[in-house]
């Protein structure tokens, strides 16, 4: 079996959120830059446990980046992936970055494409589904739950009021959600092995230019908070509904 | 020049998040559209109210075969000529305007988040921390509506409603099978959501955060520590991990507003904050705040709440 996990680099959950040129483009300085977690949680330890329970397959990261995205591409190489795929170009459009993928991707036999149910500094969430149509294949969005026997995928998701189970033939793609693993911490043998396994860096190829962010703006400030005393709890009821006329 | 709206309506009523959608894309055309929708939902005229002229449901598809429903989309955008295609920014949505976006090279809008300025469409980024103002410059664009953005339209209107009858292909997602949970009002949907963490000390300590919901006509959340120890169900997780929100009223009790757990909330219009501890982080985010203890508030805000029911 052949899985491909998509792979974002993004600033850390707790960066300072700035931006540079005209608002333009996130301010990167002096922000440490991880692996979006999504991806390594969900998508990529759930693509090795089925490596593993199979006891045969490959699991390819392909990361769209400059090569500073490297130290990030070498940890998921860390926590086991068998090789990876880096598109030289900067991210600039959910649209650009899974054209990439697809071209990268096309021809390549991949059974299973994997992503994150998004990043967490665009939070857009469709890069997947994207490559999913432009490779053809069917596609599960926000997965908890995967599983494989032989050519089919057993797949669950949280669907509003309950959970639903979906039957697919492979190939699939799909993007990963809360349940589906849990984080793996690499190992000194891992880090050790990452630093010999391929990393091929493949040119970009042409892409639709259909637009993108023009501008980023920091939201207002947020007035000083309204406090109550707990012996009037109840005056936050009224307050809700008199004042802020949300109740 | 022509919109065309495509929901989701599958379920018992009409979802909120679809009637929004239709609003917004008859709001975005300046007139009524056309709505594509699948499965087996009766009562579809009514989607007139919102802004449909006309529904187009595509009934042998029944499940969220995203393949199938992109070539629905596809093929009614090309009949109408459409220009922009207007989707919810659920899971149907997530799974379907990428696909329609990248067949047909168009530009994508990701979980707009009100009517655009210009040709600017607002959206939320780094887990509402900023906002991005996208620009799409192909001839046709995608846009997908996150829920609660804008207030549904109510007219007389009624809307004429067609079978699709065109060839969609075969499924190749098969659903095995639903496991229900929950009956209450579905958190994406919820206006006003009535959240509870760790301060509550044990599930066996819920009935009055169910009540208060419940008098309010909420839904009930919970923080990530209170699903992992299976207090209550995964689906109530709100937060970075589990679901993102932005109802008009969020009440957190006992939760102590972890960044993780703000970046699924911190969208909320007004956030209301009860802690006994001064020093949580979650009051800095707040609008309403209540320094003391959970077990003696609570029975406070539900006596309050029943008193404005009574009232009104």
């Amino acid at each position: 079996m052949k899985i491909l996990v998509l792979l974002s680099q993004v600033p850390d959950t707790t960066a300072r959120i700035a931006f540079t040129n005209g608002d333009t483009q996130y301010d990167g300085n002096g922000v440490t830059f991880i692996m979006n977690p999504y991806d390594e949680w969900y998508a990529l330890v759930r693509a090795l446990e089925l490596k593993e329970a199979k006891g045969s397959g490959t699991v390819t990261t392909i990361t769209v980046g400059g090569s500073d995205t490297e130290a990030t591409i070498r940890k998921g190489l860390a926590i086991g992936a068998d090789e990876a795929v880096r598109i030289d170009a900067q991210p600039t459009d959910a649209l650009q970055v899974a054209e990439l993928i697809a071209a990268y991707a096309k021809d390549k036999g991949f059974d299973l494409v994997m992503a994150g149910k998004e990043t967490i500094d665009h939070n857009g969430g469709v890069v997947g589904a994207m490559v999913a149509e432009l490779l053809d294949m069917p596609y599960v969005p926000l997965a908890s739950k995967l599983d494989v026997r032989g050519d089919t995928a057993t797949v669950e998701r949280d669907v509003p009021g309950g959970v639903e189970v979906v039957e697919v033939k492979l190939p699939l793609a799909l993007s990963a959600a809360k349940g589906m693993a849990e984080q793996r911490i690499p190992n000194m043998r891992g880090i050790m092995a990452a630093r010999t396994k391929p990393l091929q860096v493949v040119a970009a190829t042409p892409v639709t230019n259909a637009g993108g962010t023009a501008k980023f703006e920091l939201p207002p400030a947020k007035g000083a908070v309204k406090m109550i005393l707990a012996e009037e709890a109840g005056k936050l009821i009224e307050l809700l509904h008199s004042e802020a006329k949300v109740i | 020049m022509s919109t065309i709206v495509f929901i989701d309506t599958r379920g018992e009523k009409l979802p909120k998040a679809a009637q929004e959608a239709v609003t917004y894309a008859s709001k975005l055309a300046g007139g009524p559209v056309t709505a594509i929708t699948f499965g087996d939902a009766q009562g579809l005229e009514a989607l007139g109210a919102s802004g449909a002229k006309k529904v187009v449901v595509a009934r042998s598809v029944k499940a969220l075969d995203s393949q199938q429903l992109t070539k629905l989309v596809c093929d009614v955008a090309a009949a109408e000529g459409a220009t922009t295609i207007v989707c919810v920014h659920d899971a149907t949505g997530k799974a379907v305007a990428p696909r329609v976006a990248a067949r047909l090279k168009a530009g994508l809008v990701a979980g707009a988040t009100g009517m655009p300025e210009g040709n600017r469409f607002r959206r939320n980024v780094f887990s509402g921390k900023a906002f991005a103002y996208v620009e799409v410059s192909s001839a046709v664009k995608v846009v997908s509506l996150s829920p609660n953005s804008i207030p549904i339209a109510k007219t007389e209107n009624s809307a004429s409603v067609e079978d699709f009858s065109g060839d969609l292909g075969t499924a190749r997602i098969t659903v095995k099978e639903l496991r229900k949970a929950g009956t209450g009002v579905p958190l994406a949907e919820a206006e006003i959501v009535v959240s509870a963490g760790r301060g509550m000390k044990g599930p066996e300590h819920w009935a009055p955060v169910e009540e208060l919901a419940q008098l309010l006509g909420g839904a009930t959340a919970c923080s990530r520590p209170v699903a992992d120890m299976h207090w209550r169900p995964h689906h109530e997780h709100v937060g970075q991990t589990g679901v993102a929100i932005r109802p008009n009223c969020y009440i957190a009790i006992g939760i102590s507003g972890a960044i993780q757990h703000l970046a699924g909330v911190n969208q909320s219009k007004v956030i209301a904050v009860i802690n006994k501890d001064p020093e949580a982080p979650f009051f800095k985010a707040a609008d309403y705040g209540i320094v003391g203890d959970a077990f003696e508030i609570l029975p406070k805000l539900i006596e309050a709440a029943k008193k404005l029911n009574a009232e009104r």
